[in-house]
């Protein structure tokens, strides 16, 4: 008799009663009484989503903040009930908890909220990705200024941004802080989130440089960068651009330097 | 790169984020410190630097909860190649895992799931621990499980089972003698008679931890192994009884929601090692 044959099917009993809480206690689940108290198979069950429940709120404290504990409890339980992990290391199962967001009606009132996970779920990326030394503006100061314009810089294993139309990076912040006070939600923000070293820093970027950072950071040469940020607006100033994102350690290295590609 | 080739037989404490920087700031006087092997299975970032300061300087043993080596289906390579990583990386004094399941045709149910013990599921377990041990090349010690429901076709009591698959792989085993508690209580059984039968010349490690307390609609005691308080007076008894089976052991204490202050978890750590000593004295003043 091979190994897979004879009680296969206890486990798929027990996986369909534990995922459907008005499910019966699978057939020949026992305890020490003759007849086992459904109370405890529903352990498992509740041991499934507390946990899971329990990875969504440290990976977004924040958003628990933002709509308070119970609200977060039960969005997080209809996440759990609509998307379950396909694997054991829980640092990535939030990932869609933004889009589950979006679509979570009772959330409606708050159309950044979406947002604001997706920021949470950058910075937890960003916590545990591989390190990297970061690009030091000396390096930069050794390139003159043709072999700058035509290079372009490596993005840090740790640099994410997030494109939000609502002020989300302003959000995190005050609610970090613990500060309260209006904030205009509805102004779209660029949000540069890096760990320059053991600390991950988000940084709301100035609108003027938005463009420019988005372009440096997927791959354009400065100078093509510079091209783009100087057409949207005239407070645009390179040297303040760059500089903001070497020192944030949003790069590795100068890919491309004095070499046009 | 060779760091610590065993645990010592002393407290230990699991590794918790919130106190890295107690840890690295005070270097307390732990037997060795536990982590669980998916917390870091990211590529970098501060647990893995921490990770790297502290095992430096204390034992690693290196915990999975997500193998689901009792399961039905068969064991993931990817996991088990992410496990392979971190072995080679931290070379842990020690591995462990549990005798449970967790996965379920790709779907991770995040939860340490029972099994029957019969002679099917026997072979199956230990033809999983044969892969496990083949692959990470590493001797693995096996996590007695709580339990709050039985299986009517189990044919073979736990510790005989647990013994079996000891015998059969040459694995060690994890005596968790809070879980002995829970799943004593919750089936109705002696839990000084389950430490009496288990064979603790296989034993590699000992696990200490809280237990949450409900009751069921029959009014009978249920318990569940909750990790979210001290250790209660009647496990550390029954500690002490698996003492006098045993000898002294590496003891680690397991607090992994509502984790306290170090400091709290500390005090726990020190109550061991004053029970591991008491015991040491006994012994010698028998022996005179």
């Amino acid at each position: 008799m091979s190994i897979q044959a004879g009680t296969k099917g206890w486990s798929k009993a027990f996986v369909a009663a534990l995922v459907d809480p008005s499910s019966p206690v699978p057939k020949g689940v026992t305890g020490g009484r003759a007849q086992v108290d459904p109370l405890r198979f529903a352990v498992y069950r509740n041991n499934v989503h507390v946990g899971l429940v329990e990875a969504l709120r440290k990976a977004f404290p924040v958003v628990e903040r933002v709509v308070g504990t119970t609200f977060f409890a039960a969005m997080a339980r209809a996440y759990v009930g609509w998307h379950k992990p396909a694997s054991p290391v829980l640092l990535t199962y939030g990932e869609r908890f933004p889009e589950f967001i979006s679509d979570f009606a009772p959330a409606a009132r708050l159309p950044y909220l979406s947002d604001l996970a997706l920021l949470e779920c950058n910075w937890l990326q960003s916590y545990h990705a591989a390190d990297a030394p970061a690009l030091a503006m000396s390096e930069l100061a050794n390139l003159d200024e043709l072999s700058l314009a035509h290079a372009s810089l490596v993005r840090h294993p740790a640099a994410r941004t997030v494109n939000s139309r609502y002020a989300v990076g302003s959000i995190w912040h005050a609610q970090k802080a613990g500060r309260t006070g209006k904030i205009d939600a509805g102004k779209p923000e660029v949000i540069l989130i890096t760990r320059p070293d053991a600390k991950v820093e988000v940084t709301v970027i100035p609108r003027q440089d938005a463009r420019f950072a988005s372009c440096v950071l997927a791959g354009s040469t400065l100078a093509a960068a510079a091209l783009k940020a100087a057409d949207a607006g005239a407070a645009f100033d390179f040297g303040i651009a760059l500089t903001g994102l070497v020192r944030k350690g949003a790069f590795t290295s100068i890919a491309n330097g004095g070499e046009t590609s | 790169m060779t760091r610590f080739d065993v645990l010592p037989d002393r407290a230990g404490l699991g590794l918790k984020a919130e106190h890295y920087s107690d840890i690295v700031e005070a270097w307390p006087d732990v037997g060795f410190f536990e982590v669980h092997a998916e917390n870091y299975m990211g590529d970098g970032g501060p647990p893995h630097r921490y990770l790297e300061t502290i095992s430096a300087r204390y034992p690693l043993s290196l915990h999975g909860v997500g193998l689901s080596i009792g399961g039905e289906g068969p064991i993931d390579n990817a996991h088990l190649g992410r496990l392979r990583g971190l072995i080679e990386r931290y070379r842990p004094a020690s591995f462990s895992e549990h005798l449970a399941w967790s996965t379920h045709d790709s779907a991770y149910l995040n939860d340490l799931l029972p099994l029957p013990y019969t002679e099917l599921t026997l072979a199956r377990v230990c033809a999983h621990i044969d892969q496990v041990q083949d692959t990470l090349g590493i001797r693995m010690l096996l996590e007695n499980p709580s339990t709050y429901v039985l299986f009517a076709e189990s044919t073979i009591e736990e510790t005989e089972f647990l013994t079996r698959i000891a015998e059969q792989t040459g694995c060690g085993l994890l005596l968790d003698v809070n879980n002995v508690m829970v799943s004593t209580v919750n089936h109705r059984l002696d839990p000084f008679a389950y430490i009496e039968r288990f064979p603790h010349g296989l034993v590699g490690e000992i696990h200490l931890a809280g237990y949450d307390e409900t009751l069921d609609s029959a009014e009978d005691r249920l318990l569940i192994d909750a990790h979210g308080s001290v250790v209660k007076p009647d496990v550390f008894d029954l500690f002490r009884f698996t003492l006098e089976k045993s000898g002294p052991k590496p003891v680690l204490v397991e607090w992994d929601n509502n984790v306290p202050p170090f400091a709290e978890l500390y005090d726990e750590a020190k109550r061991v090692d004053a029970a591991i000593d008491a015991f040491r004295s006994s012994q010698d003043v028998a022996a005179q």
